[in-house]
């Protein structure tokens, strides 16, 4: 579903260059749930948003495919169209937009950029009522200002319930755990695993052991100064949850 | 489907450099000759019909014009008119006046059909428009039920042709052209014009008073709600005509009315002058609405052609509890200039004026309101948008003054302006002036930007970078669009849309 090869990327700052993935390499198969995990500022949320397609990232080195396509080639919203999502780590306002004319508006580009049929407002309000139940979003809060105003767990609950709505194939969710209470998490995770299905992956990036413990993942992996440095099975969170970065700061 | 669904596929129906509205109407015209001056005048009086009290009105008018400089204090810029090099009247001919749409020039008909306006429509027509179901979303314009809209045609100079009449008659409301109503009802007409605007105002609107050739006229007689939305469309077609629109409406006491104006003109070579002037009356504890929604051709990419539009546009809240509402949507022109005001004369009488603005390529908006206090614990209220992109220079002149007897006057006024790229520029410029310690006047302004995080984040959830761009544009100015009727407030955001074409990328 998607390969990544030797990524270098590199933003431009007030100093000049700056390299912040050093040589990425990642494989993620249909179905799959991968974890990242991953001391602040290593490079967890470029990673996402070199995925999604966001402007000022420079990919110096490597290749990123997606279901055989060259992601990097593409637009972002020939990404979404393609089956991306990112669930934002700080989900964007857009004033005066209603989510629920955002969320119609984003759902019918994306379908008739894959030559689909727009859904009629009957259809379109029966799927966005399945999704909003799902993670227990309000009607009323649909026809609020996207993410106007939203606290920060509600923000992240938007982002999942987007997600169940627009159905990708690849679902990158950056630390949509932070900020969630403890039954918004339950939810959120419910959420997430009902959509987990053999030809959908995840990528799920999270400083807490706590949200694999509900999303089960099927690798961890350790980003730390730019690479993937250690990968292994739901029982490295784990240990990392113990004995923190420190190693692998030493290492980088 | 949304309204931003159908903005963009109508922004990719059309070419970059096409504007849609931009052809031209076959039909043989009546024009006076070229240029102005007294026999002129006459010509235009004599057509009409007009009896002597209206000439002398014109001439006494086209004396002082000639004593007048033309103002130059906008940010507007624009190469001299000259006026004796224009056409003041242009009549589409009609064989017999038409009383229904089957007599009326079929060529015609398929201007409005190609401009989409609801003139087309025979169910409104009818009176028999279907009732939607009720509104799913709460955005504006979605699935809503539209009520019935009477609609008077001005076609070039001459109302061509008025719906609705019958009803409207029925129910008392006066509703034709203001010809009509110089030689149907004079003494209403002797009575109002030139009351709120006089024929002293201004340099455009003393041109106005001197050579107007149409318009509406419309009088709600007193208690009586108006039972449709009045609607005129007017459309500029015949090359070099002078547009002098002239539009009087009264609402008697407790009355109310809503009043809808929509324009688009076809493309043209030459600026176009148009200098409409637009009263409105509202007496005890009437309300008055008044919604426009222009998209006159705005001139090509380098700014060549294109409409100059300098308006006159007062509303006189003349008595206690009276109620004056303007709501503008201003997407096209080459140069507007543009001060919709509101006279708070009554105690107790509100103003308000709710705009959107939007430059693109090389226009010129100066617009904005002014609010004059006069009359105690009168209110008012101005939420300005102005929406920037392209080269264009949007301004925002604004006055809210309280006179001395103006006890208690409030004010509250926003200004937002929006800017999409770096080579537009938006200015506000607010004027306040209180004579009344008791005055409590409230500003309120911003300036933003089209964040790249918002772009992204639509762009992120499949949506294209136009389409996005008029969605945050659209979000934007929600305050406002609410404001609009129905029937509008699509044809506002599909406008929106259009308009912002090109802006990115
Ligand atoms: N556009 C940018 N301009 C300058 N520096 C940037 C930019 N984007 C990211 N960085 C820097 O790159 C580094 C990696 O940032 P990133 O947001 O990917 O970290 P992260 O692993 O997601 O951290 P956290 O766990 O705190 O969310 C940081 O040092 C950050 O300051
Ligand atoms: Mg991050």
């Amino acid at each position: 579903m998607l390969a990544i090869e030797n990524l270098h990327a590199s933003v431009e700052d007030g100093e000049g260059t700056r390299e912040i993935l050093k040589g990425l390499d990642l494989e993620i198969w249909p179905g799959e749930v991968h974890a990242i995990m991953g001391p602040n500022g290593a490079g967890k949320s470029t990673l996402g948003n070199i995925i999604a397609g966001k402007d000022g990232y420079e990919v110096t080195e490597g290749s990123v495919k997606f279901l055989e396509e060259d992601l990097l080639e593409m637009e972002p919203e020939e990404r979404a169209a393609a089956g991306i999502f990112l669930a934002f780590q700080y989900p964007v306002e857009v004033p005066g937009v209603a989510t629920m004319t955002f969320l119609k508006t984003a759902l019918n580009a994306q379908r008739e950029a894959r030559g689909e049929k727009a859904l009629s407002t009957p259809e379109f309000m029966k799927a966005v009522k399945g999704a909003a139940d799902k993670l227990g979003v309000k009607q009323e809060m649909l026809r609020r200002p996207i993410n106007v105003g939203f606290s920060g767990g509600e923000k992240k609950r938007n982002e999942i319930m987007q997600m169940a709505l627009l159905e990708p194939k690849l679902c990158v969710l950056d630390e949509t755990d932070s900020g969630l209470d403890i039954d918004a998490l339950r939810i959120v995770s419910e959420g997430v695993n009902s959509l987990r299905s053999p030809e959908r992956s995840f990528l799920v990036i999270t400083h807490y052991q706590r949200l694999l413990d509900y999303i089960e993942p099927d690798f961890v992996h350790v980003l730390a100064g730019g690479k993937i440095v250690r990968s292994g099975g739901p029982e490295l969170a784990k240990e990392l949850e113990a004995r923190g970065y420190a190693e692998f700061l030493e290492a980088a | 489907m949304p309204a931003v669904q159908e903005t963009i596929d109508r922004v990719a129906a059309i070419d970059v450099d096409k504007y849609k509205y931009g052809f031209v109407t076959d039909i043989e015209s009546e024009k006076a000759p070229k240029g102005l001056n007294e026999e002129v005048i006459a010509f235009i009086s004599a057509k009409k019909g007009e009896p002597q009290w209206m000439l002398d009105w014109r001439l006494e008018a086209y004396r002082r014009w000639l004593t007048l400089e033309e103002p130059d204090w906008s940010t507007v810029s624009y190469p001299k008119i000259d006026y004796n090099d224009l056409y003041y009247y242009a009549a589409p001919k009609v064989k017999d006046a038409p009383n229904s749409l089957d007599e009326v020039d079929p060529e015609l008909l398929r201007t409005y059909e190609k401009l989409g306006i609801p003139l087309k429509e025979q169910e409104i027509l009818a009176g028999v428009r279907k009732q939607g179901e009720p509104s799913e979303l709460d955005e504006a314009g979605e699935s809503n039920p539209y009520g019935r809209v009477a609609v008077d045609a001005v076609f070039d100079s001459v109302s061509v042709v008025t719906t609705f009449k019958d009803e409207l008659a029925k129910a008392g409301v006066i509703f034709c052209s203001i010809s009509e109503a110089i030689r149907e009802h004079p003494e209403l007409v002797k009575q109002y014009l030139g009351t709120v605007v006089p024929t002293s105002d201004n340099f455009f609107a003393t041109l106005n008073s001197a050579v107007f050739t149409d318009g509406s006229f419309v009088y709600v007689p007193p208690g009586v709600r108006c039972p449709m939305e009045l609607s005129t469309y007017f459309r500029i077609n015949e090359q070099n005509t002078g547009q002098f629109e002239r539009t009087l409406i009264i609402a008697d006491k407790g009355s109310y009315v809503s009043y809808l104006e929509g324009c688009t003109a076809p493309q043209r070579d030459e600026n176009q002058l148009h200098a409409a002037v637009v009263e409105l009356i509202a007496l005890d504890d009437a309300e008055i609405k008044y919604s426009t929604v222009q998209n006159w051709y705005p001139g090509d990419a380098e700014g060549k052609g294109g409409i100059y539009n300098f308006v006159t546009k007062r509303g006189d809240c003349r008595g206690k509890r009276s109620k004056i509402s303007w709501t503008q949507v201003e997407t096209g022109s080459a140069i507007t200039w543009k001060y919709p005001s509101c006279i708070l004369r009554g105690e107790e009488s509100r103003g308000e004026f709710y705009s959107i603005a939007i430059s693109n390529g090389h226009q010129q908006i100066d617009s904005g309101t002014k609010m004059i206090h006069l009359g105690k614990n009168t209110s008012s209220r101005i939420i300005s948008k102005g929406i920037a992109a392209g080269q264009s220079l949007n301004t925002y002149r604004g006055l809210v003054r309280a006179n001395p007897r103006a006890k208690n006057a409030r004010n509250f006024t926003q200004c937002d302006s929006l800017l999409i790229g770096d080579k537009c520029a938006a200015v506000t410029i607010p004027y306040v002036e209180s004579r009344t310690g008791t005055a409590q006047f409230e500003h309120e302004a911003t300036t933003s930007k089209i964040s790249d995080d918002q772009l992204f984040y639509c762009r992120a959830r499949g949506i294209g970078e136009e389409e996005a761009v008029a969605l945050i544009v659209n979000g934007f100015v929600r305050d406002v669009i609410q404001q609009l009727p129905m029937e509008f407030a699509v044809e506002a955001q599909k406008l929106i849309g259009v308009s912002l074409e090109g802006s990115v990328g």
